[in-house]
């Protein structure tokens, strides 16, 4: 079947199987960079989407889901070249080391803020739950959502 | 500090930091190009077996399935990691020919239109295999009558040989490797006490979030580039170009972002199978591990037992140590023999032992193969000889950084392996270890020095 959707705002076409995730196929039709293949089966977050601004992870959601629907990845963040705050403040806190994570991490830290601008360290770890990272520790990352809070 | 170094005592940013909060860093898996195939593995259901048959042909009538390749395709089905620098013997096959060593060696690879074709491909071939007696302990692979998976007839490393590199071949060896420096029984006589220690180290899985994935590509005359996420791309090299026997000039490897590595892409584990689907279909072939892949297939740490005997002289001195180390190498070389001697040259730790002996054995067994991780051989290492250290401490009733301190190399002092020591610097860091940790340390030992 064919779907269109809006991808980081632009509009997109694609031929789809029923069976397709969103993660396939934006990797392996669309060639999508920012978004990761890490498990396939929603345990590491590296795919993480929003979908009509709500978080997902593209490799459980079917494509046909999204069609007529707006999906942002982290490369749909900044405005005008200018870095959202959660962006500048990853930057900052070098949350990022192989960077393999960071799209998904980004993103969730993105919901978390909108929903709760202060969130308690709980809540903060919490909402990163579905999100692993290899490299850094978490430290950075905690750090890095903490300081766009505190603003 | 700073103010004398730009670089020193300063933080570096990650040059790569920009493009990952964009999404716009590139890994392996947005590579693709047009035409091109993707690869899935039929892999072995058991630990050690002997393959009977391979029955390619309900594979081979799934439309979309381009092309199966077993061992009869790689032009040399033989390799080993490290020969370029001389460490052999090659001993694993891309594709077994006889018999499989490990649960989940790919036996056979289905090349097709997409992923999932290969993968339901894959399900089709059916394999009859004839299941032996594992190994999967390293003492038990070590004792006689032991079933025997290498092919120099016993489940260790022959150091001396001329396996190693270092040392002339037709030599008979010795199936470990050997740090000896004075007269260790001599020192156990005159001990006081003798402490005893034994340490397990299971293996473990970098689990980076980015899965092994790699895409070759033919190219005209007998070349090929390779897109790997590696961090080794000499060794992809010359592994591809050993197991292809064509030049490796012909072989480009391209090598961009790794999604984490920690020494689990150091292996070139799957790039030469992809490279021999490529050849074989002329197309660019692509393959991506899944996450079980990762997991089951991909190197670990190496599984590591550290035994050590320490003795003791009633005023808090190491007189001798004698240590057996057992590393386990899974069911090929790769980059194990090298592992055991940093480990087994590491068995001292940074403490003046002045009578050793040690024996540190790369033992082989029916697991996935082990290899690079972190520091591997010397973490495991350290890991034992400190809480050797603690309980020697104990033993003698005396504070471990009084012992530690006490034991620590000093400038000008000789290391098991016969090297001046030159660069101890380890009272000083224990300084200010303490300090850090709010540990407030008696006069005596803060007046003391490397350097007297
Ligand atoms: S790839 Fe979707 S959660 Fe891991
Ligand atoms: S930065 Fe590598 S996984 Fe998070």
């Amino acid at each position: 079947m064919r779907i269109r959707f809006k991808l980081d705002g632009q509009d997109v076409e694609v031929d789809v199987k029923h069976t397709d995730t969103l993660l396939k196929v934006l990797k392996d039709k669309i060639g999508v960079g920012s978004v990761n293949f890490g498990c396939g089966e929603g345990s590491c977050g590296a795919c993480m989407v929003l979908i009509n601004g709500r978080l997902r992870y593209s490799c459980l959601t079917l494509a046909g889901y999204v069609d007529g629907k707006e999906v942002t990845t982290v490369a749909g963040l900044a405005r005008d070249g200018e870095l959202s705050e959660i962006q500048k403040a990853f930057l900052e806190n070098d949350a990022a080391q192989c960077g393999y994570c960071t799209p998904g991490m980004i993103l969730t830290a993105k919901v978390l803020l909108e929903k709760n601008p202060t969130p308690s360290d709980e809540e903060l770890f919490d909402a990163l739950a579905g999100n692993l990272c290899r490299c850094t520790g978490y430290i950075p990352i905690i750090n890095a959502i903490k300081s766009v809070a505190k603003r | 500090m700073s103010s004398q170094f730009s670089v020193v005592g300063s933080p570096v940013k990650n040059v790569q930091l920009l493009s990952h909060v964009t999404g716009a860093t590139q890994y392996v898996d947005e590579i693709s190009f047009p035409g091109m195939l993707w690869v899935k593995a039929v892999r072995s259901p058991v630990a050690r077996g002997r393959i009977k048959k391979i029955d390619t042909s309900k594979a081979e009538k799934l439309p979309g399935v381009v092309r199966i390749i077993t061992a009869k395709d790689v032009p040399n089905n033989i390799h080993v990691n490290m020969a370029g620098i001389g460490i052999g013997p090659p001993d694993e096959p891309v594709l077994p020919e006889s018999e499989v060593n490990y649960k989940g060696e790919a036996i056979c690879l289905v090349v097709a239109k997409d992923e999932e074709t290969a993968a339901k491909g894959a399900q089709l071939v059916e394999v009859e295999i004839e299941e032996l007696p594992p190994v999967l302990d390293m003492e038990e692979a070590l004792k006689p009558g032991a079933p025997v998976i290498t092919k120099w007839g016993i489940n260790a490393f022959i150091y001396g040989s001329g396996m190693d590199g270092a040392t002339r071949p037709g030599r008979p060896g010795r199936p470990f490797f050997l740090v000896k420096r004075g007269d260790v029984e001599a020192a156990f006589k005159r001990a006081d006490y003798v402490v005893e220690g034994s340490y397990l180290i299971p293996p473990i899985e970098h689990a980076p979030i980015e899965p092994h994935v790699c895409v070759a590509k033919p190219e005209p005359g007998q070349r090929l580039t390779i897109y790997t996420t590696t961090q080794a791309p000499y060794f992809v090299r010359d592994n591809v170009a050993t197991i292809l026997k064509i030049p490796a000039s012909n072989i480009r490897v391209v090598a961009p972002a790794v999604g984490g590595g920690f020494g689990g892409k150091v292996d070139p584990e799957f790039e030469m199978q992809v490279a021999v689907a490529a050849m074989c279909v002329g197309r660019p072939v692509k393959w991506r591990w899944t996450r079980e892949e990762e997991f089951t297939v991909s190197t670990t740490r190496p599984a590591v037992k550290i035994e050590i005997q320490d003795a003791l002289s009633s005023d808090g001195l190491i007189l001798g140590r004698k240590a057996r180390l057992l590393h386990d190498s899974g069911a090929y070389t790769r980059t194990s023999p090298y592992g055991v001697i940093k480990a087994t040259v590491n068995l001292s730790g940074p403490y003046q032992i002045p009578n050793v002996y040690y024996e540190g054995y790369c033992v082989y067994t029916n697991r996935q193969p082990s290899s690079a991780m972190r520091g591997y051989g010397v973490f495991e290492v350290s890991y034992a000889v400190e809480l050797q250290i603690e309980r020697d401490a104990r033993k003698l009733g005396i504070d471990s950084w009084e012992f530690r301190f006490k034991n620590a190399y000093k400038n000008g002092q000789v290391s098991a392996t016969g090297r001046l020591i030159d660069d101890a610097y380890l009272i000083e860091v224990m300084k200010e270890a303490a300090a850090l940790a709010g540990v407030s340390l008696p006069s005596h030992l803060l007046q003391m020095s490397s350097w007297g």
